[in-house]
């Protein structure tokens, strides 16, 4: 079953097409000539779309990274007891990230830090909190009382107890937040490059300057492909990461 | 042996736990009863400190449990509470070698007490070691829990309503194997129950808790028969305190030796309250008496139970 399972996986599948277009694009130059005739080029060649797909993975990398162990950090805080006062609080503060439109932090970030990746990584950072620690509370929170109180009666320290009993239980919720958090990112990350930022954004943002649609149908056939792609592999790792006798959170 | 002096418990001004001094002998079943409320739980989690004291001091073996750290402390106490708690994403094996591992025992050593314990909780070892809790009944769960409370041979066995969620079958069940643990191990057993029934089946010594406060303590027979207060006499008895009476009695304590009568003889270790139920279903007013090899050494008739 499992060898099968592989081949007719749909995340090789959309893994193979995504590939094949990344590199492959100046190939469809002429489909895109004849769809669109007189738009010159055809094909977006102000870098390789390889090229733009690294710099947008490493931002989403890098914010998503920072808000996962951010989050963790502060969900863990507020669910010991020193911690337990704050938890409304940070509840609030991710969801103010999160109501901040990430065009707006960009504004704002923008004479702050200076055109480039930077400004972009903040934005992605705070619109990407919210869900994981939203999640990462929900799933320690969802923890069964009594699994705690026996723990704690058969002598686990607080540290046991949240890297044998906690973390594990929890770990299917908190990695669906971070998938969605990581999701969201992807897509949202295309607009650091109206500041700056390379990704598979600019073309978007260079086809709807310059009128050149197929511009825009790369970059965004990319963006979407990256996004399903990415939320497939988490599917997988999560059911990979599946604890025996527990059900997968979503 | 434990020793609790004058030990108080308040939450937001309320005592819990009044001064509550009592002494359990070691080896002692000791259950702690009482209406929903009255302390009994806050009073056992308060002997493994899962539950902070206010005042007062409490001994084990004449040490301060104050005295060392609390996750040293309960590595030494053997814990089983109602739900359970047995952790889902660890195996029968691994829930039931917990203390052990952390206490660092020998990968072999571990093995083979999980191995003993599987078997004195009549769970076929090859079969449950490798099973997830989920795939397990709510009895064989508890068995489990109980299992786990054993682990690391503790001299004190810590149980909170352990039996309060399965069925009577499967609570009548598990109630012989503790009683059954107890006989053969000897641990001190601290219980928590506000079932009367099984308080009177398992304890050597009961604590009747009334408002945090000691209502009574007894042997089952003492708090049945000569019940401190109204408050005790009615948690206890209500009007079948008789029938409880004869429960707690064998029938070796009435009997006739010598005598001789026809029919079906009943154990001299069986209770009075079992002479009178035989009696009733064969419509007689004696019974015969046989000892533990099946040997007839007297009777027993209506008129003894109530002498």
């Amino acid at each position: 079953m499992r060898r099968f399972s592989i081949i007719t996986s749909p995340a090789l599948w959309v893994g193979v097409f995504f590939t094949a277009l990344l590199f492959g694009m100046p190939q469809l130059a002429p489909a895109f000539e004849w769809s669109f005739p007189g738009v010159s080029p055809p094909v977006f060649e102000r870098g390789s779309f390889f090229a733009l797909w690294l710099s947008h993975a490493g931002l989403v990398l890098a914010a998503s990274g920072a808000a996962t162990v951010l989050g963790m950090v502060l969900a863990i805080f507020v669910t010991r007891p020193a911690g337990r006062d704050f938890r409304s609080l940070v509840s609030t503060l991710a969801a103010v990230g999160q109501t901040f439109p990430p065009a707006a932090v960009l504004a704002l970030a923008v004479p702050a830090l200076g055109f480039g990746p930077r400004p972009t990584i903040v934005a992605l950072f705070l619109y990407g909190l919210l869900p994981i620690i939203e999640n990462a509370i929900a799933g320690l929170e969802g923890v069964p009382g009594a699994t705690r109180e026996a723990a704690r009666g058969m002598g686990l320290s607080p540290w046991q107890l949240l890297r044998d009993v906690d973390l594990p239980l929890a770990a299917p919720v908190i990695l669906a937040g971070v998938r969605v958090s990581v999701t969201i990112a992807i897509g949202t990350a295309t607009i650091g490059s109206t500041v700056g930022a390379l990704t598979l954004g600019t073309p978007i943002f260079d086809g709807l300057a310059g009128n050149k649609l197929p511009f825009v149908i790369q970059g965004a056939v990319l963006v979407a492909l990256f996004a399903i792609l990415t939320d497939m592999l988490f599917a997988r790792l999560e059911r990979w990461l599946q604890l025996p006798g527990t059900q997968p959170a979503v | 042996m434990i020793d609790l002096d004058h030990v108080s418990k308040r939450y937001d001004g309320r005592a819990v736990v009044d001064d509550l001094s009592l002494t359990v002998p070691d080896g002692a079943f000791c259950v702690l009863l009482g209406p929903s409320g009255c302390g009994k739980s806050t009073t056992l989690r308060m002997i493994n400190r899962l539950v902070p004291f206010d005042s007062g001091i409490i001994h084990i073996g004449g040490e301060d449990v104050r005295g060392v750290s609390p996750e040293t402390l309960r590595r030494r106490i053997g814990y089983a509470i109602q739900s359970i708690g047995l952790f889902p994403h660890w195996s029968v094996e691994d829930n039931i070698a917990t203390v052990p591992r952390l206490l660092n025992w020998a990968r072999n050593r571990i093995r083979d007490r999980v191995t003993e314990l599987l078997e004195l909780l009549r769970l076929d070892p090859e079969n449950y070691r490798h099973k997830y809790p989920h795939q397990l009944s709510g009895g064989e769960q508890q068995r489990v829990g109980v299992a786990r409370a054993l682990a690391a041979d503790p001299e004190l066995l810590l149980m909170d309503e352990p039996f309060g969620a399965v069925d009577p079958i499967t609570r009548d069940a598990l109630q012989s194997e503790i009683a059954r643990i107890h006989a053969a191990t000897k641990k001190t057993i601290v219980f928590v129950t506000h079932d009367i029934e099984e308080a009177l089946r398992l304890a050597t010594v009961i604590a009747i808790l009334e408002k945090g406060g000691l209502a009574q303590w007894g042997t089952p027979l003492e708090i049945v028969d000569q019940p401190a207060s109204g408050f005790v006499r009615d948690f206890v008895g209500g009007e079948s305190s008789g029938l409880k009476l004869l429960g707690l009695r064998r029938i070796a304590e009435r009997m006739r030796p010598g005598e001789t009568a026809t029919g079906e003889p009943l154990s001299a270790e069986a209770s009075l309250r079992d002479a009178l139920a035989a009696m009733t279903e064969r419509h007689t007013d004696r019974v015969p008496v046989a000892d533990a090899s099946g040997r007839l050494i007297g009777i027993i008739t209506l008129a003894d139970l109530v002498r």
